[in-house]
């Protein structure tokens, strides 16, 4: 197809219109860290070398072309540092997400069983804690959880305990605050596909001899599945990334994979290598992305 | 005198019917959807509640279901009540009206669902689905999952799943009303068939009398949450019992007058406009003076003479005069508007029995419009 054509008429250079954003703010930035994590550091502005310079000619772009080097990865792959980062940063995705769907499934359904006009205020109290900056509501996690805090209280006045429980800088804290945030993440998706669930299919699971809990789960259940595969990507890949609640909530013997690469590059100034990490992370976290497309596009097809 | 058709009726509830509602009543908030039904069905009939949208049809279908429970009022299967019988323990199946098939699972899971929760062991589930399969002809469908098929295959699927577990009573919630007209024709006749040669009871739900008619032992008119009448197809359209379901069921023509003599099981009404009226004195008492006449279209008989009058008929004809104001041919037949001198227009349709057009009226032709007392049905006002 020739260019002209591509552009002939509105809808279709509307249609290119993803492409062009994939292109500007995804393979063009992903292009520059890919280059820088295959450079090295230098005591340099910017902080690495080699740096493509088209004013020096053909021969210095081929030099530096030669320059690069894939010594980051091999770094990445030899360091305990990073492999338990990355493994860390993996199990606590995991174990959160796990969490959230075990929460945010029950309420979800919760929802879509209430009466219509009920729906929108119950969503809304899903939403409403995203008015409230999200810094602020970590700080008051620290709050709540620290040595004097109000869950100690509670549970000191409800003698579920007889001395404080220290919650703060430990990975309870950081779960607790991790399934905290995502929360309405998980519950939206799910909520979306249930809510839209024709209810006489389980009426028909009832008329065929199952009993409510049967028709759950051979009906509703597996209909959900799109909703869950939803939001569990949705919580599970920030998650991996994330770097803001452990640095405030967990301790800091160990380290998520974004507070490794916060350090690399502020405090060790190292760009390359927090770039070849970055890297690493995409790649991983493309894995759970093909599969759940792969899926989708299956389902695709068993509908055609 | 005795009515043609009543001794089509009552072979009427020897022995416990199948199904019995009694003085059920169902309200939504303040609004009655279902208002003191009573019927009774009985084993292998084929039974259809005809109705206009919005009168209850449903709503009583998921009572026999247990999808709604009546507020007063008992449903007795075999003489049983069955008030306290969730839906899935209800020797009762329901065909939905959106089918309600399952998405996520294939024609021969679809059909086999009910039987797995009944807990037949695995062979038997097999050869029913196959049984299943071929009594509605969707062999070599049985992968499909539902959004890969036809309108018209998804129906037969649905019945399938609804007719394996062997249902004592199927209910059946206008299961034809999403097919082309076509396809609603072949339908009708095969549910006909298969409900004969499978002797379960049928309770159909439809708007169309026409389905109705064709399908069903026995129809159920229903308006408002109540039963207008409950007859053959045959009686409901010669002897309706009231004008609503006269004026529901096919076209007809209605003359309103008064009463002026009684004499012999005839009577002579003075028809507001049409003059007078001689029709024969029905079967069911009529409460006020006020009444009215009414006549199918395919009853009257129009000819450019008067006819005469002969022993047969005992000298008595209905002969009313007028012009033809329209004429519509529909091929097998013709309907022509008279307006008659009296002031009324009336229906009247012919059947075209012959290819070529000798026996046409045209517009503006003065004819006489005739028809017996026989033909007539009084009905109150
Ligand atoms: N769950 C419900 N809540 C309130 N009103 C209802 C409900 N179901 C049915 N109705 C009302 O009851 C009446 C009868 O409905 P339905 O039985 O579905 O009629 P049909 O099937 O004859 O078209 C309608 O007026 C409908 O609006
Ligand atoms: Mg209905």
């Amino acid at each position: 197809m020739s260019g002209r054509r591509i552009f002939a008429s509105p809808a279709r250079r509307a249609a290119i219109a993803p492409y062009l954003w994939m292109l500007l703010f995804f393979l063009l930035p992903f292009g520059f860290v890919l280059k820088i994590s295959l450079s090295h550091t230098a005591i340099a502005q910017p902080p690495y070398l080699p740096v493509f310079d088209l004013a020096h000619g053909f021969a210095a772009i081929k030099a530096a072309f030669a320059a690069l080097s894939l010594d980051n990865f091999r770094l990445l792959a030899s360091d305990d540092l990073y492999v338990l980062s990355y493994l860390r940063s993996l199990v606590v995705a995991l174990i959160s997400t796990s969490i959230l769907l075990a929460i945010g499934y029950p309420i979800a359904y919760g929802m879509s069983r209430l009466p219509a006009r009920w729906q929108p205020v119950a969503m809304t109290l899903v939403i409403v804690p995203f008015w409230t900056s999200f810094l602020i509501r970590i700080y008051a996690w620290i709050n709540i959880l620290q040595h004097d805090g109000l869950l100690n209280k509670v549970l000191l006045a409800l003698h579920v305990i007889s001395v404080p429980v220290v919650w703060l800088s430990t990975d309870t804290a950081m779960v607790i605050g991790i399934v905290y945030s995502y929360l309405p993440f998980m519950i939206l998706p799910l909520y979306a596909t249930l809510a839209k669930m024709d209810s006489t299919l389980l009426e028909a699971a009832s008329d065929l001899g199952s009993s409510r809990l049967k028709a759950f789960w051979l009906v509703t259940f597996p209909l959900s599945l799109p909703g869950i595969a939803a939001g569990v990507l949705l919580c599970f890949i920030p998650i991996v990334g994330e770097f803001v609640i452990p640095d405030l909530l967990a301790g800091s013997n160990s380290l998520m994979i974004g507070q490794t690469l916060w350090l690399e590059f502020f405090t060790n100034r190292d760009w390359p290598v927090a770039s070849a990490i970055a890297i690493v992370l995409l790649v991983l976290l493309l894995a759970p992305l093909l599969i759940y497309d792969r899926l989708q596009r299956r389902q695709l097809e068993g509908r055609r | 005198m005795t009515d043609p058709v009543q001794s089509l009726d009552d072979a009427e509830l020897h022995g416990v019917p199948l199904l019995r509602v009694d003085a059920v009543v169902k309200r939504f908030g303040g609004f009655m959807a279902v208002d003191r039904l009573s019927l009774d069905v009985r084993a292998g009939e084929f039974f259809a509640l005809l109705g206009p949208s919005g009168c209850g049809k449903t709503t009583l279908l998921r009572m026999l279901a247990g999808f709604e429970t009546p507020d007063s009022g008992r449903i007795l299967l075999n003489g049983t009540d069955i008030a306290a019988v969730p839906p899935h323990q209800r020797p009762v199946n329901m065909m939905f009206q959106n089918y309600a098939l399952f998405p996520h699972l294939t024609v021969r899971d679809n059909i086999a669902f009910g039987l797995k929760r009944a807990g037949l062991p695995r062979a038997e589930i097999a050869a029913r689905v196959a049984e299943m399969v071929a009594l509605v002809r969707l062999e070599g469908m049985e992968k499909r999952k539902p959004d890969q098929l036809s309108g018209g295959q998804r129906q037969r699927v649905a019945l399938a799943r609804s007719l394996a577990r062997r249902p004592q009573l199927l209910l059946l919630d206008e299961p034809l009303a999403a097919l082309d007209k076509k396809l609603r024709e072949n339908t009708q006749f095969e549910l006909t068939q298969l409900q004969r040669r499978l002797g379960t009871t049928f309770i159909i739900v439809t708007h169309d009398q026409e389905e109705a008619m064709t399908m069903a032992d026995r129809i159920g008119v229903m308006e408002a949450g109540r039963l207008e009448q409950v007859a053959t197809p045959r009686q409901l359209y010669e002897a309706p019992n009231s004008r609503w379901v006269a004026e529901f069921v096919g076209g007809i023509n209605i003359l309103e007058g008064q009463i002026e003599s009684r004499d012999a099981g005839r009577m002579t009404i003075a028809a507001r406009d049409a003059g007078h009226v001689i029709a024969a004195e029905p079967l069911h008492c009529l409460t006020k003076n006020d009444i009215c006449v009414a006549i199918r279209p395919e009853k009257i008989r129009l000819s450019k003479r008067p006819p005469a009058s002969d022993a047969g008929h005992a000298a008595v004809i209905n002969r009313l005069e007028g012009i033809i104001i329209g004429v519509n041919y529909l091929g097998g037949q013709t309907t022509y508007q008279v307006k008659l001198d009296g002031g009324a227009v009336l229906r009247v349709s012919v059947a075209n029995m012959a290819r070529l057009d000798v026996d046409a009226y045209n517009v503006t032709q003065r004819v006489v419009a005739w028809f017996t007392p026989d033909d007539c049905v009084v009905l109150d006002q």
